[in-house]
């Protein structure tokens, strides 16, 4: 399978050829990280009650995704496969730990909303499961667009949950009033369980737009 | 000790990591079609949290914070290896993971069979590295570190399970084709997470 894929893509091909660019958007609907391969949730419920650190926190994972996806399709074939887990943890960590050090250096106040969910991205399935299932067995500049499709395809649902938590539940976008203001906000959507709801909702809509149906 | 009382059923009921901070979804949506694994997994999680939490606790005393190595020479007092935090933690618990999965196989195939397949799952359950890093933001001590550990795994295993219930009845429900799954799903974590919020406010 992986050898079949890899032979697809000939190096006459250009950068961004046809196939090149499935990988980039077919993650934003088909097959979208959060709503159809279920991964990533935890932090897409828990730092959506703002746009702000909403998008800060996309942009971070595509960062990391990217760029881990690209290294380790660099050296997959000299990782031995019984430790393949501790490498790409490892990996993932490192630039974690770049990232959050950035954070902390340029947008502190946004650094701080997100406290420990910005370590969390080391065990964001999106990364381990783009990782294996992708960077593993391909070549480093498709993986390293799998990744920032998927950062991306993250990212949408993000800024959809987020523009939705923020409009209802405080009436603002990015902090600013937008509602007037005989509007109260929405208990709910500042709730954790607001977001599973909206989530929810959102994959409904989602799945009988495209007509994807789970056999459960 | 009532110190230690409140920790353990705060983070059980309270600070829930599934309905109060999301975290370890990944997971708890995945492995909750039917209440057997749901458990397996569940214990298999307080296992771990249980363990790794007084490990990173230690670790992080003695040698991450600012002025932690200061029990090694004067000179070292200075030195703040808190930005190797997260590559450490995960090291640890990767290591601890493997190593349990080894042990349990080794003395207790039975044991084995009922958790085996779910140990390298938690590797990369966030409520592992979140109950860590919680851990480090707050100010506990050592016992206090552990009953949260232990506690946050409860809670946690408290959580799939009763999803696991309700999903189990839920196939025999006519749901719309669209929302079946997962969306459903998250509507009925939104849902147990509200009833949770009634533990909001007990002050214990």
């Amino acid at each position: 399978m992986a050898e079949v894929a890899e032979k697809e893509i000939k190096k006459s091909e250009g950068l961004f050829s046809k196939k090149n660019r499935k990988l980039l958007t077919d993650p934003l609907d088909a097959n979208n990280p959060v709503t159809v391969q279920v991964l990533g949730i935890c932090s897409s419920l828990a730092v959506t009650v703002q746009l702000k650190p909403a998008i800060v926190m996309a942009l971070g994972l595509t960062f990391v995704t990217a760029f881990s996806n690209l290294l380790i399709s660099m050296i997959r074939d000299t990782i031995p496969s019984r430790i393949r887990i501790i490498v790409q943890l490892a990996i993932v960590s490192v630039f974690v730990i770049v990232l959050d050090q950035l954070l902390k250096a340029y947008v502190y106040d946004v650094w701080k909303q997100l406290s420990v969910f910005v370590g969390l991205i080391i065990t964001n399935c999106i990364v381990m499961g783009r990782l294996e299932a992708y960077a593993m067995a391909n070549k480093p500049w498709p993986s390293f667009l799998d990744g920032i499709g998927n950062g991306l395809g993250y990212g949408v649902i993000l800024v959809a949950v987020a523009f939705i938590r923020e409009l209802f539940g405080s009436g603002s976008l990015f902090g600013f009033k937008v509602l007037p203001s005989w509007y109260i906000g929405n208990g709910l959507m500042m709730l954790p369980a607001g977001a599973c709801i909206i989530v929810g909702i959102i994959i409904w809509i989602q799945r009988s737009w495209n007509g994807y149906a789970e056999e459960d | 000790m009532e110190n230690i009382i409140s920790i353990f059923v705060r983070s059980i009921f309270i600070d829930n990591m599934i309905f109060a901070y999301f975290l370890g979804m990944c997971s708890y949506l995945a492995v909750s079609k039917n209440v057997k694994t749901a458990m397996g997994l569940g214990i298999a999680v307080v296992f771990v949290l249980g363990v790794t939490i007084p490990i990173n606790f230690v670790i992080n005393e003695y040698m991450l914070k600012a002025g932690a190595l200061a029990w090694i020479s004067g000179s070292m007092k200075e030195v703040d290896l808190l930005f190797l935090q997260f590559i450490i933690f995960i090291s640890i618990i990767a290591g601890v993971v493997q190593l349990t999965e080894m042990v349990v196989e080794k003395f207790s195939p039975a044991l084995y069979g009922a958790l085996g397949i779910f140990l390298p799952l938690i590797a990369v359950n966030c409520s592992i590295l979140g109950g860590a890093l919680f851990m480090v933001g707050r100010p506990y001590n050592l016992i206090e570190a552990t009953t949260f550990g232990i506690g946050s795994g409860i809670g946690w295993l408290l959580a799939i399970v009763a999803l696991a219930a309700v999903r189990e009845k839920m196939k025999y429900s006519d749901v719309p084709k669209p929302l079946k799954g997962l969306g459903i799903t998250f509507i009925l974590v939104g849902l147990m997470s509200l009833g949770f919020l009634s533990f909001m406010g007990f002050a214990v």
